[in-house]
């Protein structure tokens, strides 16, 4: 189980050979990518920056693996997320999850993100085409996606 | 007893402090804090009035809701709901 919390890009492929060259009894892995995109709430964006809490976030993001090893049969698992400044079409975010079968590494990589979304202590500050910038708003669908696990 | 303060994102950039060292009362809650926030100038309380459940606080990293006891040496961080991923 391997956590990246850094400012510079990560390599996707790498992530993925990591998951893979764990075991030979790996038979499934199910990844999700989070990438910034140039339009929320109908505006423009430019560029975005991702503020944290360092010590906070690992221990959350550790908090978060470990409750999904604990419900599903998990052989390994990576997740790896960017701070600092994002530009459009950039990774923000991975998630790869590792198992013998397939139902395990789907359930737990969406239960990780739904999990991330609104308990990892990221804040996302947007630069509009017109210059200004703004903080992005929680939103309710997040704290719904959460509540299906409950 | 003594405190260590951390204000993230919105808050952070509304209160221009990102952090700070606060002595407080023996026997504090969270909310006796948010209180004694609130009552700075106006840039605070408009915050830490809190009407719109838009605070969340943690204590040594862990979310703690407003009648957790408060210990001397605590990092208190307070931030507006996360929006990472």
């Amino acid at each position: 189980m391997n956590i990246y919390i850094q400012k510079e890009d990560f390599n996707i492929s790498s992530l993925m050979q990591e998951l893979k060259k764990k075991s030979n009894s790996v038979g499934a892995i199910a990844s999700f990518i989070g990438l910034m995109r140039d339009i929320n709430d109908g505006k423009t964006i430019k560029s975005m920056t991702l503020e944290h809490y360092p010590e906070m976030t690992k221990k959350t993001l550790e908090d978060i693996c470990i409750k999904a090893k604990e419900k599903w049969k998990i052989i390994d698992l990576v997740v790896a997320h960017r701070y600092g400044p994002i530009n459009i079409n950039d990774n923000i975010v991975f998630v790869g999850v590792a198992s013998q079968h397939r139902k395990d590494a789907f359930e737990a990589c969406e239960f990780i993100m739904d999990f991330l979304k609104t308990n990892a202590t990221f804040w996302k500050k947007e630069h509009h085409a017109d210059g200004k910038s703004s903080w992005v708003d929680s939103r309710k669908s997040d704290d719904d996606a959460l509540n299906r696990w409950q | 007893m003594k405190v260590n303060i951390l204000y993230f994102a919105k808050i952070r950039e509304a209160v221009g402090v990102e952090t700070e060292t606060l002595e407080i009362n023996e026997n504090s809650k969270v909310s006796d804090l948010l209180y004694f926030l609130q009552n700075r100038e106006e840039k605070w309380s408009e915050y830490f009035n809190d009407k719109n459940n838009l605070l969340r606080v943690a204590i040594n990293q862990k979310i703690v809701d407003v009648n957790h006891s408060i210990s001397d040496g605590d990092e208190i961080a307070i931030f507006p709901p996360v929006t990472g991923g």
